[in-house]
């Protein structure tokens, strides 16, 4: 059914029109950039491009998971809580004794530990979906509810200051001049799109969220495919829980990835990846990302306060969500 | 009903397994109440049942709009800053006196619904993101009014009555959770209103075909969930001396999870209004009873084991629970296509 849509879609003749709602975020984007150019004083600096991407990439880094995981048909509300538990766990290990007597395997540990862990809670999330048949918005509410409460109860609940140049170059350091997270962030997007346009997996994915049934039936092995999509979610959320104690030089399991869920879906629907599942855009997301974020700094850059731009941002959703649907025949 | 037998047999089996699911819930209620009341001196003493109804009523008003949402096979991400918005409007009018406070936070209560309900009827924006949008609305709007800082409410009129007070010996809070319940209970079971409900959260297409007011029961849905949201806010307000425009975040989703707990499918079509009070009953609990374990002195479990111990809890019931696993579909995917 999609493939056929696809097709005649295709085939009707592009007019400017339908160009520009169906990349409206692309469209928003170079709207705002000109207007901040005109406007906004200082817009026009390598400064505020770094700001921006640094602000922007845990975001970008989530909704990379999140892409996979909606094109799936699915959709992952954990990855708020798996990024506290990165994030309780990278210092633990960095401040255990094991860790201060061997600066380097410490910091390598402080790395790989938290990452594997929140991918194998994801994969634990995969496994719940797969095997019980539960709806991913439920299955993945137990570690939303959950989650949080283990990175408290691994900290007690304190806060983790810390001071680590070599662990906190994922934050802040930068490479010839470009923050460091702002490169993971385009390896992901690139590795994702990449997987999606150009591997058997990638178009495992798209089979099982386009019909599962039918995916199924011509031996996509879909369970497998599901469990490795919702793993692949946490290892990004355990990245960016890394990236987001590595900025703040602390970590505090109450407050790292609070709502994220919810910013990383936002920027996903935005950037145009439909929630049925079957098809998606992994730069699409990046968009998305980039234009909320691009609003937001655009309204506060120009005096706008921030809980205006919250409302404005709940706008740009509905608005960019409404404007794609209409684009799209279904 | 007899013209659709290819339906039927479906139908009866997820209704015999959300009945089955229904009575899990109470009999887990149950159980927990009995190991409460054997094991702690004062578990089932006045002071610590009426405070745990006290605070929990907000919950389980939250809990009843987002159940009669769920039924619909929506979702209403929007309750928790309902609440915030609510909570700080009533706090600005509450020196006006007991009721402009209670009636400007409803009104901004339907304000809310409405938009959400516009947006999802209207528009047709999925409701995860219509209210998703809402809910991010609301906040801004809550902050926006409060400056960012708590409201404090006045003292000079009853308006902490609302929340703090007593009537008949039964907290106020706990009156208007229990009238709302009943007046879901009797929405949801013996009135037209609440068979539409059923009818489009089961088959929306059928229900359309049959000529039913599906998108004004959609709508309304959206309301009735955004004034019971709002309802909660204003017992926030009295109940703490503050309308707290912060306050609220993730009340959305542990409404969804009580709602789960209760039974009630997210595929729409079926649901309780008794066994969500159930399950928010059931996921208060679970923190008064760990309070009650560490005041035994056996063990020191900190406040945070209690989300640790809730998350436990809704997965064992997601796992145990035919009902949930029954029918599977995927988030999104509108029944109209």
């Amino acid at each position: 059914m999609v493939d056929a849509q696809a097709v005649v879609r295709m085939k009707a003749p592009l007019n400017a029109l339908g160009f520009l709602k169906r990349y409206a975020a692309v469209s928003a984007i170079v709207v705002l950039l000109a207007f901040n150019f005109a406007v906004t004083p200082n817009f026009a600096t390598w400064q505020t491009l770094n700001v921006n991407l640094t602000q922007v990439a845990t975001i970008v880094i989530v909704s990379v998971g999140m892409t996979l995981v909606i094109a799936t048909g699915g959709i992952d509300l954990s990855v708020g809580s798996l990024m506290a538990i990165s994030g309780a766990l990278a210092p633990l290990i960095f401040l255990s004794p094991f860790g201060r007597a061997h600066l380097a395997i410490g910091n390598i540990l402080a790395f790989v530990v938290p990452v594997v862990v929140a991918g194998l809670l994801g994969l634990f999330n995969g496994w719940f979906i797969t095997r019980f048949r539960v709806q991913p918005i439920v299955a993945t509410l137990v570690l939303f509810i959950a989650g949080r409460g283990i990175g408290q109860v691994i900290t007690n609940g304190n806060l983790q200051t810390f001071k680590n140049p070599s662990f906190q170059f994922i934050g802040l350091g930068r490479v010839f001049g470009v923050p460091c997270q702002v490169l993971v962030m385009l390896a992901l997007v690139a590795a994702a799109a990449w997987t999606l346009r150009r591997t058997l997996f990638g178009r495992q994915i798209l089979a099982v969220g386009g019909n599962e049934k039918a995916a199924r039936l011509a031996g996509v092995p879909v369970a497998p495919v599901k469990r490795w999509v919702y793993a692949i979610s946490g290892l990004c959320a355990g990245v960016a829980g890394l990236v987001v104690v590595s900025i703040n030089s602390s970590s505090d399991a109450n407050l790292v990835g609070l709502g994220m869920e919810l910013d990383a879906i936002a920027a996903v629907a935005v950037g145009g990846t439909p929630f049925t599942g079957g098809r998606a855009t992994v730069v699409g997301s990046l968009l998305g990302a980039l234009l909320i974020q691009l609003l937001r700094y655009t309204l506060l850059a120009n005096g706008v306060p921030d809980a205006a731009a919250l409302v404005v941002k709940g706008a740009i959703i509905a608005g960019a969500v409404w404007s794609q649907q209409r684009s799209m025949p279904s | 009903m007899s013209a659709l037998p290819a339906n039927a047999n479906p139908t009866v089996r997820s209704r015999f397994s959300a009945w089955a699911s229904q009575q899990r819930v109470l009999i887990a209620l149950f159980l927990l109440i009995l190991f409460g009341a054997l094991r702690y001196d004062h578990f089932l003493g006045a002071f610590n049942v009426l405070s745990v109804l006290r605070y929990n009523s907000m919950f389980a008003l939250t809990g009843l709009g987002m159940c009669f949402v769920i039924i619909t096979a929506g979702i209403d991400l929007s309750v928790g800053t309902t609440a915030a918005l609510a909570s700080v409007v009533s706090a600005m009018l509450s020196p006006m006196g007991v009721l402009p406070g209670l009636l400007g936070g409803l009104a901004a209560g339907v304000a809310v619904g409405a938009i959400n309900g516009f947006m999802v009827t209207r528009m047709k924006i999925l409701p995860f993101i219509a209210t998703l949008s809402g809910e991010l609305a609301a906040s801004g709007t809550a902050l926006l009014l409060a400056h960012n800082q708590s409201v404090s409410v006045s003292y000079d009129t009853d308006f902490t009555w609302l929340g703090q007070g007593d009537f008949l010996g039964f907290p106020v809070p706990a009156w208007i959770a229990l009238i709302a319940y009943v007046y879901g209970s009797i929405v949801l079971n013996y009135t037209s209103f609440g068979r539409n409900i059923l009818a489009v959260g089961g088959n929306e297409e059928a229900a359309r075909l049959m000529g039913l007011p599906v998108d004004r029961v959609i709508f309304l849905t959206y309301v009735q969930s955004s004034v019971f949201a709002s309802l909660a806010g204003v017992i926030l307000a009295a109940q703490f001396g503050a309308g707290q425009p912060a306050e609220g975040v993730g009340w959305e989703l542990f409404s969804i999870a009580a709602v789960v707990v209760g039974g009630t499918l997210l595929t729409g079509g079926v649901g309780s209004v008794a066994t969500t009070l159930a399950g928010v009953l059931l996921l208060g609990l679970i923190f008064n009873v760990l309070n009650f374990e560490n005041g035994m002195g056996w063990i020191s479990l900190s406040a945070y084991w209690q989300s640790v111990v809730r998350g436990v809890f809704l997965m064992v019931v997601v796992m145990a629970g035919p009902g949930t696993a029954k029918r599977v579909v995927r988030l999104g995917q509108t029944k109209t296509g």
